[in-house]
């Protein structure tokens, strides 16, 4: 991955583990689920990144390990050049501001019992409370009529509640919110999947309007690989809480890399049936495996069409195999140490004539 | 796809309304709808949520809890019976057997408590009467044909020990089990990932095909549509407002709404555009709707008749339909008057 000075964000070897608990009075950790086991990734300013995959991947997780909203178990997450991770309360509070969440369902999200005027103004009214910032409630008004209309609701409604609203206006509620206090970093957690088609058309091309007013930078999850070929610039693919594949959007399109993003991309339905007619379609078989067990192979083994002996020895490592793209599978590298993450205890590398 | 050819319609829908009554007022979810369903053929009826395309099956299937609901007008005609006239028990025997149901979420569709050979030998027994045994049979067969591996095993596991995708697989066995001539697909894979998505389709395609099922695929992914359907009916507050072969209505859509709908959908087999059409606007609250065109505040074609009348269907060819005034202009100077079918 390159390392320049554009780099706003930086997630290295990320991890995160669930406890699983058993017993009724006394809790003991009987193993973990490893919702994210070891993610790399940078984003550069101005840039959005889509993170992509099907449920159970961890791409929540890693959005939410970035906000710290969960502790990581391991790893760093650089921002402008503090790593948020090790970071103390002070320092964290400081920089929270600069990231900040849309959610996926906006029913959720919003405090039914708050004005929208309240909800688009709390974040910045955590940090007058705080002493943080110097702000009346004036300017706090200001702020809120003007994000609303930046937005595209009418700011004399700033009085209502959020069940007045309908999905898409309550969405763009959460995206004032989210952009209250001015943040660089946005992380788009599903922000238009429960939304109707015609609707999240509309999300969709304000979120781009505001990228480009306002030089935000985002992380977009989405199971749409569709949604996320439209809005990001660099795509990854997670699978079982690692990435396996990241290139520009263009260029995964084109020319997937890995099995299961080859899978993946040949099982969206294109709303075209002269196109559907002649599309070959790879079917995978079997379900995500649970992410309860450490694995020493390749995480997509189980279900990949490809697959090969030394696959299930060895974790492949995310390697750059074309100009700015990456994959994680040994169909394009050979399982020397260098490419690899780990590899089953015992078994040492007795052949490799396959690839 | 093939172009198949379909026999004499074995559904006529005409005419359909569906009201609730609720205290801000009547809600007419399904307001005059009517299609024909052939032997063979493969239905989708898209719309977004809230345009009535749940309600519709429902009410097909009089399944719409009354009070609220009820059906206040309008025919079903299953070969020669009206299913609107019928009394309950006749309606019980032909639900499930000749006309069954899959519905959106396979996690609170099956009974929890029960064990999956249970309610699949339960299904087949009240259907089809036959003995313990044979009733197992066929259900041990159905659940190998649905692609579920070691099935004597897994009839007896309860409904937890199955993922998602699996539940669903079920729930298509169960469905089929009594070789229904109509099976009701209502957002079968919404709740589901796309590659097991894909799979569940696979499935759906090939039984139907295999079994002469005739399917309507109740959906709002017009992707599903496009992979699935031979002819595709498009609903909006409540109405079909365009139906046509599948071909027809993606290639070539009429209705401002079809267009708008199609265009809004970011594709993958498109390049990076610059900016996604985007139909601006709400759907209307279903309460009180004027007659006029319900799409018409949306509309970018609009004119002053949409604001005063809603538009007949208008028959472009024989199986393709589109209520707007748009394709009216010479049939309303020649005659003044349309034809309605």
């Amino acid at each position: 991955m390159s390392n320049n000075d554009d780099v706003l964000l930086s997630v290295r070897n990320l991890k995160l583990y669930f406890p699983i608990e058993e017993g009724v009075l006394f809790k003991r950790v009987t193993g973990h689920i490893r919702a994210v086991d070891g993610v790399s990734f940078d984003i550069k300013r101005g840039e959005t990144l889509g993170l992509v995959g099907e449920s159970g991947c961890g791409k929540s997780t890693t959005a939410r390990a970035i906000a710290q909203l969960y502790k990581p178990t391991e790893g760093e997450i650089v921002l402008n050049g503090t790593d948020l991770a090790q970071a103390n309360a002070h320092d964290l509070l400081r920089h929270r501001k600069d990231i900040q969440m849309v959610f996926q369902d906006p029913y959720a999200s919003l405090n039914p019992r708050m004005t929208v005027r309240d909800i688009i103004a709390e974040p910045m009214q955590i940090f007058v409370n705080r002493g943080l910032m110097q702000m009346g409630a004036k300017e706090i008004d200001q702020r809120v009529e003007e994000l609303m209309e930046k937005v595209g609701l009418n700011k004399y409604f700033k009085n209502r509640y959020p069940h007045e609203f309908s999905g898409g206006q309550r969405q763009r509620i959460g995206i004032a919110r989210a952009l209250m206090l001015n943040p660089q970093l946005i992380l788009a957690d599903e922000p238009v999947s429960a939304l109707d088609v015609s609707i999240q058309s509309q999300i969709l091309n304000l979120l781009r309007d505001l990228q480009r007013e306002f030089h935000l930078t985002y992380l977009f999850i989405a199971h749409d690989l569709a949604v996320i070929k439209y809005i990001s610039d660099r795509v990854a693919v997670m699978y079982l809480g690692v990435i396996v594949e990241v290139a520009d959007s263009d260029t995964l399109y084109e020319e997937p890399l890995h099995p299961y993003t080859q899978a993946l991309l040949s099982a969206i339905p294109i709303p075209d049936p002269e196109v559907e007619g002649h599309r070959n379609r790879i079917i995978l078989t079997g379900d995500v495996p649970s992410p309860d067990q450490e694995r020493n192979g390749c995480y997509f083994y189980d279900r990949c069409p490809k697959s090969m002996p030394h696959c299930q020895e060895h974790v492949p490592a995310l390697k750059e195999v074309k100009p700015a793209h990456y994959t994680a599978c040994f169909l394009y590298f050979e399982p020397t140490p260098e490419n690899v993450v780990r590899s089953a205890p015992k078994q040492e590398v007795v052949n490799s004539t396959s690839s | 796809m093939n172009q198949k050819v379909f026999s004499d319609p074995i559904l006529q829908v005409r005419n359909l309304q569906t009201h609730f009554k609720t205290d801000a007022g009547v809600v007419k979810a399904v307001d005059g709808v009517s299609f024909d369903l052939r032997k063979g053929e493969t239905l989708g009826i898209v719309g977004e949520s809230g345009s009535g395309k749940s309600v519709t099956n429902l009410s097909l299937m009089r399944l719409i809890p009354s009070p609220p609901g009820r059906i206040v007008g309008g025919k079903v005609m299953f070969h020669d019976t009206d299913l609107m006239k019928i009394s309950d028990s006749e309606m019980r025997n032909i639900r499930g057997n000749k006309i069954s149901m899959i519905f959106q979420d396979p996690m609170t569709s099956l009974n929890p408590f029960l064990k999956v050979s249970t309610q699949l030998i339960e299904t087949i027994r009240l259907h089809q009467g036959l003995g313990k045994r044979a009733a197992r049979a066929q259900a041990v067969e159905m659940l190998a044909m649905v692609g579920i591996a070691k099935p004597e095993q897994r009839i007896e596991h309860y409904p937890h020990q199955f993922s998602g995708g699996m539940r669903q697989r079920v729930m298509i066995a169960m469905a089929l089990s009594c070789k229904p001539e109509i099976l009701i697909a209502d957002e079968p894979t919404t709740a589901l990932d796309v590659t097991i998505q894909a799979q569940i389709l696979e499935i759906i395609k090939r039984l139907a095909d295999d079994l002469g099922t005739a399917v309507i695929m109740i959906t709002h992914d017009l992707g599903v549509v496009a992979g699935m359907c031979d002819n595709v009916a498009v609903m909006y507050a409540g109405k079909i407002v365009e139906k046509g072969t599948a071909k027809e209505l993606f290639g070539d859509p009429k209705h401002p709404y079809t267009k708008g709908l199609i265009h809004s959908v970011p594709r993958l087999d498109q390049d990076h555009q610059e900016r996604l059409f985007s139909i601006e606007g709400q759907p209307p609250n279903l309460i009180g709707l004027p007659d006029a065109c319900p799409f018409y505040p949306r509309c970018n074609y609009v004119m002053d008749i949409c604001k005063q009348k809603y538009p007949a269907p208008e028959q472009l060819s024989e199986n393709r339909a589109v209520n707007c005034w748009l394709y009216k202009e010479h049939e309303n100077k020649e005659a003044g008057l349309v034809e309605q079918r």
